[in-house]
């Protein structure tokens, strides 16, 4: 039964690896350039959204300073692809467009960030709530400083001319990994540990939680995915700027996990699809000059507008997002057998 | 020994103006419990709201900086009530974590309407036809002090024991820190706990809009995203010396401008970091910063 059970898991993977993989070889690079850039980029959001909803939204700690381990990862990762002396075979194997140095670069970048996560998380143990967003947020920015005037990469003029190996194999791949991973940790010991820190810390430290080891833990996981985004990120769009980090990066990732309900893995994931082609389709409407007012929808800044109208009504009328703290076939399963999908009782942070 | 001594003034202005700014996060914290992320974006309309008054008034009206900076300060104390009317008020017993994020969508908001309406490009601020500038001491061995720069410092000055006299002797300061110290008991008190709470915002609105306005008389020029770094810098300030704490909003004001004009003079490419650092070191030692006192979590 349980090797069985364990095959059926693997065999799924598995299946969705390959799957993944024709879809790179026979449809994906047929596709309009467009939706291309558009399919990436929500992959490279869910990624780093799904790191941030394990900060965020299961550990209860605010963090602001996304942006800054998504520059730690992507630039590392950079450094390891361009700069770093691979073997040849490396370079080229299995084949030119997969070649195994990509993942460990990745794997690298993501390993750098959560050194950094690390190192923001220690101060997690002190503060609480507003004073840890602050600090974080502060992190974020002495990170974007620090690259301004780091000049082996690139300093203020970005790090250009980044090899383009992310590919939907690539980013798809991650975002079923890191899925996978943030699922079945949160199904797990350590994961309800997790929760408890967010549903009450002090309640959590009498039963014997060690709340100070999963704050950390959930910081360095959450690091990782964002500096694996972050070099996903930068080998696509083949150029790094430390303005690319900047605190409205952060702020965008928040409001994916914050849409797609803190605490819920499906809801984040379809929270980045929509938060990535929202603003990229509203560009279309720039070209309908005809109806007055909607190509003013097309406008660069209107897109953060909407943004930010879309954050504030957001907190006002559904705080909790579009799937709360539930996932989205929970919801659908409550709906199908008509029992009332009462969401779990999630108490109010202090 | 001159190089210290324009440290010195330069942090003692840049001070002055940051903590003008930092009392209106303070303040707002000690009756809400919130961090007013839109308060730089307040500071940015203030700084608009002086350029146009500035503009239409200068070759008009005597005093022409008083009447800027008192139109400016007018409007965006109403702008500041609004604020809180439409946005805060919804989320006001919300967890922290929510009004947060409803503070961060108003501050993208103002600033990315305001680059739709009136453009993303910097416009020059009409410095010289409000208050021109000459340069008052100009010795050996001692910095250079410009008129602008004292009266700049001045104003700050001014409005801050202005507000320093609200809350310590009118009834409404009294009635502000009743609220901060327990907004039930003071409702149960017969404190329109509504009226004080639009009061702050008004009052916190009014000191961004002054310091926007001395900002932009200092360096020159307005543009939408002006208000993030000095509205950033001054939150920083608000947190260093105690968020909620008055004295301590001003102890942390001179504090980092002090550290920003010192940091500018030796490394000036890294002067935002070494004030995020300066942030960060003092929060790893005194969590509740300088002057706050440290909450106790009761049961």
């Amino acid at each position: 039964m349980n090797t069985a059970h364990y095959l059926k898991k693997w065999g799924i993977l598995l299946g969705a690896v390959v799957l993944l993989f024709c879809i790179e070889e026979f449809a994906f690079w047929a596709i309009n350039g467009f939706w291309q850039n558009l399919i990436i980029l929500a992959g490279i959001n869910m990624v780093a959204a799904l790191g941030l909803n394990l900060i965020n939204g299961y550990c209860g700690q605010f963090s602001l300073g996304h942006a800054g381990f998504m520059a730690i990862g992507g630039y590392t990762t950079a450094f390891f692809t361009m700069r770093f002396a691979w073997p040849d075979w490396m370079m080229h194997m299995p084949t030119d467009r997969y070649p195994i140095m990509f993942p460990l670069s990745l794997i690298l970048g993501g390993l750098v960030a959560a050194v950094a996560g690390l190192i923001v998380g220690i101060p997690s143990l002190r503060l609480k709530g507003d004073y840890l967003a602050i600090v974080t947020l502060a992190f974020g920015e002495i990170v974007r400083v620090f690259l301004l005037n780091f000049d082996y990469m690139g300093a203020a003029r970005g790090l250009t001319d980044i090899p383009k190996i992310s590919s939907f194999f690539w980013v798809y791949g991650c975002v079923l990994l890191a899925t996978v991973v943030v699922l079945n940790l949160i199904n797990s010991s350590p994961g309800r540990a997790i929760i408890s820190v967010r549903e009450d810390e002090l309640a959590a430290e009498v039963m014997g939680v060690w709340t100070t080891y999963y704050k950390v833990a959930s910081f360095l996981m959450g690091a990782f995915l964002a500096g694996v985004a972050g070099g996903l990120m930068g080998h696509w769009l083949q150029i790094l700027t430390p303005e690319k980090f900047n605190f409205v990066l952060s702020i965008e990732i928040v409001v994916i996990v914050v849409v797609g309900g803190m605490g819920s893995t499906s809801g984040v994931l379809l929270a980045a699809i929509l938060l990535t082609a929202l603003p990229e389709l509203l560009r279309f409407t720039s070209g309908m000059a005809a109806v007055p007012g909607l190509s003013l929808l097309g406008q660069p800044s209107m897109r953060m507008i909407l943004y930010s109208l879309m954050m504030i009504l957001l907190m006002i009328y559904r705080p909790k997002g579009l799937c709360g703290n539930r996932e989205i076939w929970d919801i659908l399963k409550n709906r199908a057998s008509g029992t009332p999908s009462e969401p779990r009782k999630k108490q109010a942070m202090p | 020994m001159e190089v210290v001594l324009q440290v010195l003034l330069n942090g003692l202005i840049l001070g002055s103006v940051y903590a003008l700014i930092a009392l209106g996060y303070t303040m707002v914290y000690g009756v809400l419990r919130l961090i007013n992320f839109a308060h730089g974006d307040v500071l940015m309309l203030g700084a608009f709201a002086g350029y146009f008054v500035g503009n239409a008034v200068a070759e008009v009206m005597p005093f022409p900086l008083l009447v800027t900076l008192i139109a400016s300060m007018a409007i965006c104390a109403a702008i500041g009530v609004l604020i809180e009317r439409l946005a805060y008020k919804p989320v006001r017993s919300a967890p922290s974590l929510t009004s947060l994020i409803t503070a961060m969508g108003v501050s993208l908001f103002l600033e990315y309407t305001t680059a739709l309406v009136l453009g993303p490009t910097p416009r020059g601020f009409p410095q010289d036809k409000l208050l021109p500038d000459s340069t008052l001491i100009h010795a050996a061995g001692f910095p250079d002090v410009h008129s602008r720069d004292l009266v700049v410092m001045a104003t700050a000055l001014v409005l801050l024991g202005v507000l320093y006299y609200i809350v310590a002797h009118t009834r409404m300061g009294k009635a502000m820190r009743a609220v901060s110290f327990d907004k039930d008991a003071s409702r149960l008190m017969g404190i329109n706990v509504d009226r004080v709470i639009s009061f702050t915002f008004a009052v916190g609105a009014a000191l961004a809009a002054g310091g926007g306005v001395l900002y932009a008389l200092k360096y020159g020029r307005v543009e939408p995203y002006m208000g993030i770094y000095p509205g950033l810098k001054a939150f920083i300030a608000a947190v260093l010396g105690g968020i909620g704490s008055i004295p301590g909003a001003m102890l942390g004001g001179l504090l980092i401008g002090f550290t920003e004009a010192g940091a500018s003079y030796f490394f000036s490419t890294y002067r935002d970091a070494v004030v995020f650092s300066v942030l960060v070191l003092v929060l790893l030692v005194r969590p509740a910063g300088i002057l706050g006192r440290g909450m106790v979590e009761k049961v």
